[in-house]
């Protein structure tokens, strides 16, 4: 089956038909609401809290973070959302389910129109793969996805979360996508669950530095429980005595090296880890 | 759009990222909606410090709303006064909820100030697309 990233940009394929199947497939539902709950497991927000939701499509994922249930353990809110969208089909049926959160017609590529700070979390269900794409032949990828990255690490406040939920075409945008996120600062880390079926689900697990970290900006990510750490950045004056100097051969060579590292799944995960295990009575 | 929303909503436009001017939007022909819900205390609290409370000011008079205090209320201004029992919403809270959670811009423009780009708002959607050389 093609993927329909591979045939139209996400401003049409989504339109009102497509639209139509977040309200009336309970399938779709349910799949979309279940990568919601555990991504907001990830954020672990103790409070009512301010959420940007990229790709927010028909408000799926806002209901649930307008609800107040507790679910497997998770906090419920009511959190205050806002989501951004490309298409407008989409968008015209949150509107007529009368979501919650506020909504905004725009394009991920361009940017995150918030000023810094903004937000304590964002979330992000089966969308951020589309930034791989250019819609323009003046756009690429990599500015797409260096405009999203930037400005949503500039959007969350210090000590800020995300979790993007995605599918990647293959293990080239896996790392295309990670190492974007390590190069506007964030601490990264990717989880798989049931990795290896069709229904693998992968979970990009951003951190913002600051508050009350310690500094090490991948700290809380690599604390989490199944979660690969993407190695990005050296830690500051972690270089040695003795090191290559900037610019001579064997730095040049260690950097290349560094950058063909950078965004690497370092190990890979088995089935179900970082679920949680409950006991069955 | 509520107007909590307007609060943290900067032009989307590249060169305007470092003019102080492009936050906030500015409000054009606007229609205002009031939208109720529940007030929500943990989050006003949560909210708080992170508000421009001058640029929140200038845009509820440029919108012709009653005037706010001109300094913020803390977290304390949030409950009422009332040892031992239930947290109990100030009047301050109440006021607050209304203006940030339940007005709203259902439709109208938001001006940015340092380029003068217009983001129409429809049916309380803001539309933040920009034409490809603006990106
Ligand atoms: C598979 S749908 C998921 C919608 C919603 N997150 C959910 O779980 O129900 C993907 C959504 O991403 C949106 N999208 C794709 N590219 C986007 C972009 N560049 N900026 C904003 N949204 C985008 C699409 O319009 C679509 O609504
Ligand atoms: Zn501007």
């Amino acid at each position: 089956m093609s993927r329909p990233e591979d045939t139209l940009p996400p401003d049409l394929f989504y339109n009102d038909s497509e639209s139509r199947k977040y309200t009336t497939s309970s399938r779709i539902q349910k799949i979309q609401s279940d990568m919601t709950h555990r991504a907001l497991s990830l954020l672990n927000l103790p409070s009512p809290s301010l959420i940007l939701d990229i790709g927010c499509g028909s408000g799926l994922s806002g209901e649930i973070l307008s609800g107040t249930e507790e679910h497997d353990g998770t906090p419920g809110g009511p959190h205050v959302w806002v989501g951004m969208d490309i298409s407008s089909s989409m968008l015209s049926v949150a509107l007529e389910k009368e979501v919650e959160g506020d909504l905004l017609l725009a394009d991920a590529g361009q940017g995150v129109p918030f000023r810094a700070g903004t937000f304590d979390a964002a979330i992000s269900i089966s969308a951020i793969q589309w930034l791989c794409n250019a819609e323009t032949s003046a756009d690429t990828p990599t500015s797409r996805l260096a405009r999203f990255f930037n400005g949503l690490y500039a959007s969350l406040r210090r000590g800020g979360r995300a979790v993007c939920q995605f599918y990647p075409k293959n293990e080239e945008q896996k790392k295309m996508i990670s190492s974007a996120a390590v190069k506007a600062g964030f601490g990264a880390g990717l989880l798989e669950d049931d990795e290896g079926t069709k229904n693998a689900k992968t979970y990009l697990v951003l951190t913002v530095g600051g508050g009350e970290l310690d500094g090490d900006i991948t700290g809380v990510v690599r604390g989490m429980d199944g979660v690969d750490v993407v190695e990005g950045r050296q830690k500051l004056g972690q270089r040695k005595r003795g090191e290559d100097k900037k610019g001579s051969k064997g730095w040049i060579l260690k950097k290349k090296e560094q950058m063909e590292r950078k965004g690497k799944v370092v190990k890979q995960n088995s089935k179900y880890t970082g679920r949680k295990r409950r006991i069955a009575f | 759009m509520k107007l909590l929303t307007l609060n943290f909503l900067t032009c989307a436009i590249k060169s305007c990222k470092s003019s102080p001017a492009s936050f906030p939007l500015h409000p054009r022909d606007a229609t205002l909606e009031i939208i109720e819900s529940d007030l929500n205390l943990a989050f006003l609290r949560n909210i708080l410090p992170r508000l421009m409370w001058s640029e929140l000011c200038t845009i509820t008079r440029e919108l012709g709303l009653p005037a706010l205090p001109e300094t913020v209320p803390t977290g304390e201004d949030m409950v009422e006064k009332k040892e031992g029992e239930e947290e109990v919403a100030s009047q301050t809270a109440k006021d607050l909820h209304r203006v940030l959670l339940e007005t709203g811009i259902r439709e109208g423009g938001l001006v940015c100030g340092n380029c003068g780009h217009e983001y129409k708002v429809l049916e309380g959607v803001g539309n933040f697309l920009l034409p490809g050389h603006l990106v």
